[in-house]
């Protein structure tokens, strides 16, 4: 006997509209074999890029004197290069219409594990990092473990590893910061030429991942499931251990950015990555994933991080009360959905014309 | 003087309109489909009127039209003797229409007395005026002889019941015609006895209601009149001193039947496909059949009758708890789609924009989803193997585009059944389970579809073609196995069968 308020358990409803709605990627997929003009000028995330460039340009005129420098430009890529791998991680789970919000919390828990090891321990350093983000990825494995075996909608079940990472890492510390060895401060702190390592490290991750989701069948399915769960599995496809994969993949990905940040650092804080999963997922939403899953690239969720990572920058430098900050990105990430919502819709009329013609 | 002429005109109305309802030449055309046309219909005050109509008759367009859903596109609707247009349910319940469907437009989560005054709560300054909603939600319940509280909440209660508290509800909004859409399908043969008591006494307080049901034995024992539709026309009235199961099925069926469906003669060889005793509680019970290479099996039966429920088993999408699956005489166990399609099974589902294609993807993505398995090298996806496969099935099927980049989104019904077709054909299936292949497809796309099917069959594919259309059944089918309420009610060989045997099978 249900009580008043208790939940009726649903007929699955009619899902045809989520599916009928185009996603966001208006464009006709263009052959990835060939890379021309046509490709760059209809991809959304030139969109985004345009935004970014445009931004920038902004700030070059305000803060002649300011943002334009290497030494600033360089920081600001460096800082926003552990949410942007933070995000390519988050980036799959959306895709499959899921969500992970425990991102900040491995990421300290990933950092603090490893800064454990090699401080109480003397481990090794990269056999330290290695443990660490085995560390995430099995956070990541709690996650897919709620979500695929137990039933939970991913809000809760990675709202609940939020908490439990987070706990992790405070009782490994015991709120103590762990200073870490300097071959391990290191990784974080040097520079390949001009370039700073995190932002290297940012690139080879999202070179690789890029090829992963548009080159491989394993990517193909991600985008798959995202696209029609139920389409997905009647051709065949695994949804539980495809939904394992990202959800370990997401908590390997913020480990590293985790682990990277530390290293910057030179120390491992049980705090690091509080609040940052806002802004990770930001950074995949305003880089073009639609809300409905299905699409959504690395390119545009490094684009995302930028965008954020620049605006921070330049109120930074326009001397902005950092309250105002939070305020600024969080009117940002609205218009940026709503901007996308507005896109697909357009887009669909345009190409329903396009057919009737 | 004025009063006398009053008198006249309510007497007057009281001869000339004995109809409560009058439907003339409606039309009604959706994309791709006329699903009424020219439909006339009438209904006598205080009547008890059975419609009838196989799937896709236009019965469901038809109620959705006096229930304010759907608009007519010509025709006139009179109601009560006053010409109306129907403008939204809203305005249909004003008028004093009330359509009870057969899935119930109730809220589980709230009570029985909420319910029936949804939307037109007794409040007091905003407040809910519970006391009065529970008294007259009571004296309506008893009425219909529910026995609950009326403060129960609607998920705690039976089917039956619910049902009941949808008459209720009809009841409140004093209505004059109640239209009840498959009102038995979920109750036993005592509940059945109580709604018919009901639908008297309601019959008896003077108003009228149209049955809908496929259950002919208790169309007859309820109903005063039959209205019969055949593929969105009106096909016969039967009046009740000629009412016979026999005389319904014909008018339901008793179409021409042309010769459209180019059925090659194919050679029929070896069992590929054996099904023993299969069992899943209250939906399949103890079905069994083979297929042979070559040959296509026709499944019939109506809406609910358990055919997609039965592929969905085989195909590993639902578990069983019962029975025996054997390929080419080799027992099997398919656990989920992915051990159906190790096995040369490929499964054509019935929907194809919920559960055949993934829309915002291109042709190209879609036909491969299936042999991307094939496609790869070290998981990397090769590209031009992709790109030449679903050119050759393109071309195969003549799926008209001028890219493979198109997003399937944008192609015409039939373009996108002929791309999931594709992505199963790309895997070379021996077993074709299709799910009413050519719903809601126009008759050139139709007859492309039925050729395709014909040559696979030619090449010793074994194909199960799930089909609500009697004619395509008839006209493709080798074998023929007709369902009903989760059983095999029948096989028939092509020469033997005809639309009256499979309709009778399907009902009973």
């Amino acid at each position: 006997m249900l009580q008043r308020g208790e939940p009726v358990k649903q007929v699955k409803q009619d899902k045809a509209k989520n599916h009928a709605k185009d996603s966001y990627n208006y464009t006709d997929k263009l052959d990835p074999m060939k890379i021309s003009l046509k490709r760059i000028f209809r991809s959304e995330t030139t969109g985004i890029f345009l935004i970014l460039f445009l931004i920038c340009l902004v700030l070059m005129v305000v803060c002649r004197e300011t943002f334009p420098t290497s030494d600033n430009l360089l920081s600001v890529a460096r800082q926003f290069s552990y949410i942007a791998i933070a995000a390519i991680g988050e980036l799959m789970v959306i895709i499959t219409n899921g969500i992970d919000l425990s991102v900040g919390s491995i990421m300290g828990f990933g950092s603090v594990l490893a800064g454990f090891l090699m401080h109480e321990w003397a481990f090794q350093v990269p056999v330290a990092i290695i443990i660490g983000l085995i560390g995430g990825g099995m956070i990541g494995a709690l996650n897919a473990f709620f979500i695929t075996k137990l039933n939970l909608p991913p809000f809760i079940a990675t709202l609940g590893t939020l908490s439990i990472a987070r706990g992790l890492a405070y009782a490994i510390t015991k709120g103590y910061t762990v200073p870490c060895p300097d071959a391990f401060a290191a990784i974080g702190q040097g520079y390949l030429g001009p370039i700073p390592l995190p932002v290297i490290y940012m690139v080879i991750m999202g070179v690789s991942f890029a090829v992963f989701l548009s080159r491989t069948v394993v990517g193909r399915r991600i985008y798959a499931l995202g696209g029609n769960e139920e389409a997905a599995e009647v051709s065949g496809i695994n949804i539980k251990r495809i939904k394992c994969l990202v959800y370990i993949l997401s908590g390997v990905l913020a480990a590293a950015g985790g682990i990277i940040c530390a290293a910057r650092l030179g120390v491992a804080q049980s705090t690091l990555g509080l609040g940052y999963e806002l802004d990770v997922i930001a950074a995949v939403y305003i880089g073009g994933a639609s809300a409905n899953g299905g699409s959504g690239t690395v390119l545009g969720a490094i684009t995302g991080a930028a965008i954020m990572g620049v605006i921070r920058n330049g109120l930074v430098l326009l001397d902005v009360s950092p309250y105002w900050v939070q305020f600024a990105i969080g009117t940002i990430i609205v218009i940026a959905v709503a901007i996308d919502q507005f896109r697909a819709k357009y887009n669909q009329k345009r190409q329903l014309r396009e057919v009737k013609a | 003087m004025e009063d006398d002429n009053l008198e006249e005109k309510k007497s007057m109305r009281g001869i000339v309109m004995p109809y409560i309802l009058e439907v003339r030449n409606i039309c009604k055309r959706f994309p791709g489909v006329l699903a009424l046309n020219n439909v006339s219909l009438d209904v006598k005050r205080g009547e008890i009127l059975g419609l009838v109509g196989e799937n896709g008759a236009g019965k469901s367009t038809l109620i959705k039209i006096l229930a304010g859903v759907y608009s007519k596109d010509t025709g006139e609707i009179m109601f009560d003797g006053q010409k109306v247009e129907i403008l939204s349910p809203h305005h249909s319940h004003q008028l004093g229409i009330s359509v009870i469907f057969q899935e119930l437009n109730l809220f589980p989560n709230i009570s029985v007395a909420e319910n029936i005054f949804a939307g037109r709560e007794k409040s007091r300054g905003g407040f809910m005026n519970y006391s009065q909603t529970n008294a007259e939600a009571l004296a309506l319940m008893k009425r219909v002889g529910l026995n609950c509280r009326p403060e129960t909440l609607v998920c705690n209660l039976p089917v039956a019941q619910r049902q009941m508290v949808e008459v209720a509800k009809a009841l409140s909004l004093k209505a004059k015609l109640i239209i009840m859409d498959e009102p038995t399908s979920s109750l036993t043969e005592r509940e059945t006895q109580l709604l018919f008591q009901i639908i008297r006494n309601l019959k008896a307080a003077g108003v009228s209601v149209i049955f809908i049901s496929h259950r002919l034995n208790e169309i007859i024992e309820i109903v005063d009149r039959v209205h019969v539709l055949r593929d969105g026309e009106n096909a016969g009235v039967i009046e009740r001193p000629d009412l016979t199961e026999e005389k319904m099925i014909q008018l339901m069926v008793g179409r021409e039947l042309k010769k459209i469906f180019p059925k090659a003669p194919a050679a029929i060889g070896e069992e590929i496909l054996r099904v023993k005793n299969l069992t899943v509680p209250s939906v399949l019970k103890d079905i069994s059949f083979e297929l042979r290479s070559g040959e296509i099996l026709g499944v019939a039966g109506l809406v609910g009758a358990g055919r997609t429920e039965l592929m969905r088993v085989i195909f590993g999408l639902d578990p069983f708890s019962n029975g025996e699956i054997y390929i080419n005489r080799r027992p099997v166990r398919i656990n989920s789609p992915e051990d159906a399609i190790r096995e040369g099974i490929a499964f054509v589902t019935e929907d194809r924009r919920l559960q055949g294609l993934i829309l915002g993807m291109s042709i190209r993505e879609n036909a491969s989803l299936v042999a991307l398995r094939a496609l790869q090298r070290a998981g990397f996806i090769k590209f031009r193997a992709e790109n030449s496969l679903v050119r050759e099935y393109v071309q195969k099927l003549q799926i008209k585009t001028p890219s493979l980049e198109r997003k399937v989104s944008t192609l015409s019904g039939g373009n996108q059944q002929k791309v999931v077709l594709a992505k199963w054909l790309a895997v070379k299936p021996q077993i074709l389970i299709l799910d009413e292949p050519t719903r809601g497809i126009d008759v050139g796309a139709k007859a492309e579809i039925h050729r395709i099917i014909s040559d696979l069959a030619g090449q010793g594919v074994g194909i199960i073609m799930i089909s609500s259309e009697l004619p395509e059944v008839l006209g493709m089918s080798d074998r023929i196995l007709v369902m009903h309420e989760g059983r095999i009610t029948g096989v028939l060989e092509r020469e033997e069968a005809t639309q009256e045997k499979i309709m009778s099978l399907a009902v009973s």
